[in-house]
């Protein structure tokens, strides 16, 4: 159907267009090695100068609490708002949605001086909160919509078992809804490590409690044209979301996917 | 729908156990962070945008003035300018690319599809601080662009190697063809996605017809991801409105005020410069935009109900 000549052109545009993508990165690896003359040495040099241990650490910590506190939340309201019936779902519902829209640029101003005056400036909770909300309003809105996929019969059987509703929700639907939700821990804890303005602001004082991006972005002040020690260091602080990308990347795709067509 | 529920029964004929107010105790936790730490927050920013402050001593009211300089003000109205220069870059482009690639794709059964989406997608999930560090290395004056320059000059071309991040003209540009680089993926991503539920055989009745490429494209794929572009528009907008950690980092919204944006503009002004209400002016702005944005596009994907998936 398709003549050979056709075929290998397509062939050919495509692998173009892959070598562009992966260029910058492949470029990243021989750089950061100073290929040909390959020295490893330059990541130990970039992780003792960059603090990366410390950095990736305080990532670490500030991802994984908010997502397992963004992850319990947006379950429960997930549930409350897909399967239970109560007087209010709908604005509330239409509330959280909302929260989807608001830009991280919106609030990160107001949210430095109340969290300064609060004491909570250059702490991790500073980071954790407001990310925190943020992976709620995207997660009550992806939870409700797998709760409203549950069969209705379903509901009824656990009720006629004589189930809670809590019983229910952690016995029953946390169970059968695992990719869902293994969805939306893949794309929250992205979000959190990657994130960038919200740590600049708040944790602008402590070196201490920096996350790993906010790391490289001083490394880099700091080495403006060393690129080989850069580039090990951008590596270093991509190389764990990059690794669960390739693990689980069809939930990664599909969050993306699927998270932004509304309903 | 839910319209079967309540049907205007007498409360006590309703089902046992059939919960009721305990729906608002599993909200209660969410919504009590988010409201702190989300919504309040956006609300103090509506405030803070109504005075004069410079983030130490007491502010004076201002009423509507910073969204006036926010509209007026040269230097802002061009960062505004820049990003919609910038959403060209990020949502335009891109998705012209990826048309073309998931044409050749839907066309040709290709070998590799899975290995060849997992890389495009790739630069979605490195965070984009690291891909602005390696990106200034791939413009950097030695870097790969300005080498493959300097070799096309000693064949007998003009010198075009230049210090591209740092010049008035092109640093927009490069800052832009980063952010393409970037988001080709996601479109890419998307139309596959929307692609593979065509039938087959309309692109087999299309071949049949003799339509070339080109056309089947346009008779075909093209009317079938209509919904698909749509997302794939709004993602990669908001994406280009909200351009702050690649202009932070590459740029700092230099040289002079060349690739200044909203986003990078209120961290400016806020911890720069010291007019914190201009910055949640310009703040506020943004987050209208991107609803604005949503909106507009979401009803131009619902606007054909028949085609939903």
């Amino acid at each position: 159907m398709i003549s050979a000549r056709e075929r290998w052109l397509n062939h050919a545009i495509l692998v173009v267009f892959a070598v562009i993508a992966l260029f910058p990165m492949i470029g990243v690896v021989a750089t950061a090695l100073s290929l040909p003359d390959a020295d490893p040495g330059v990541f130990a040099d970039a992780w003792r100068e960059g603090h990366f241990a410390l950095y990736l650490r305080n990532s670490l910590i500030v991802s994984t609490v908010t997502v397992v506190a963004g992850t319990l939340l947006s379950i429960t309201a997930g549930y409350a708002l897909g399967a239970l019936r109560f007087r209010g779902s709908g604005p509330l519902f239409l509330l959280f949605l909302a929260g989807l829209t608001i830009p991280t640029e919106a609030v990160v101003v107001p949210l430095y001086f109340d969290l300064r005056s609060a004491g909570l400036d250059n702490t991790y909770a500073g980071v954790i909160l407001p990310q925190t909300a943020q992976s709620v309003a995207f997660g009550a809105f992806w939870m409700r919509a797998y709760f409203r996929g549950v069969p209705r019969s379903l509901l009824e059987a656990a009720r006629m078992d004589g189930a809670s509703s809590w019983t229910t929700l952690w016995r029953v639907l946390v169970p059968m809804g695992r990719p869902a939700i293994l969805t939306m821990v893949v794309l929250t804890s992205m979000w959190t490590w990657n994130e960038f303005l919200l740590p600049l602001v708040i944790l602008n004082a402590d070196d201490g409690v920096r996350t790993a991006p906010l790391g490289l972005s001083f490394f880099q002040g700091g080495h403006q044209t060393d690129y080989a020690l850069l580039m090990a260091g951008a590596l270093i602080i991509a190389a764990p979301i990059v690794a669960v990308y390739l693990f689980l990347q069809r939930h990664f795709i599909a969050g993306m996917l699927s998270g932004a067509i509304k309903e | 729908m839910s319209l079967r529920t309540p049907r205007a029964r007498p409360p006590h004929a309703r089902p046992p156990g059939e919960p009721r107010t305990i729906g608002w105790l599993y909200v209660l936790p969410a919504l009590l962070v988010y409201a702190v730490f989300l919504l309040w927050p956006l609300v103090r920013g509506v405030w803070f945008s109504l005075y004069d402050w410079d983030g130490v001593s007491a502010g004076t009211w201002a009423g509507l003035s910073n969204y006036a300089e926010t509209l007026t003000d040269p230097s802002l109205r061009a960062a505004f300018g820049h990003a919609l220069i910038l959403a060209v870059f990020y949502a335009i482009v891109p998705c012209l690319i990826a048309f073309v690639l998931v044409a050749i794709i839907s066309r040709t059964r290709v070998r590799g599809l899975a290995v060849f989406r997992t890389v495009l997608f790739l630069p979605q999930v490195v965070a984009m601080v690291a891909v602005a560090v390696a990106w200034q290395w791939v413009y950097s004056a030695d870097g790969p662009v300005n080498t493959v320059l300097r070799g096309l000059h000693r064949l007998g071309l003009p010198d075009w190697s230049r210090g591209w991040l740092g010049d008035f003209t092109f640093a927009l540009p490069a800052v832009g063809l980063i952010g393409t680089w970037v988001e080709i993926g996601l479109a890419m991503v998307l139309f596959l996605a929307g692609v593979q539920k065509i039938p087959r055989e309309l692109f087999e009745a299309a071949r049949i017809d003799g339509a070339g490429p080109v056309r089947e494209f346009l008779a075909v794929t093209l009317p079938a991801l209509r919904r698909e572009l749509a997302v794939a528009l709004t993602l990669t907008t908001i994406a280009a409105l909200r351009n702050f950690d690649l202009v932070y980092i590459t740029t700092k919204g230099g040289p002079g005020d060349s690739t200044k944006v909203p986003a990078y503009e209120v961290y400016n002004r806020a911890f720069n410069t010291g007019e914190v209400g201009l910055a949640c002016a310009i703040g506020v702005t943004l987050a209208v935009l991107v609803f604005a944005v949503t909106a507009a596009v979401g009803r131009l994907a619902e606007g054909r109900p028949g085609e939903a998936p």
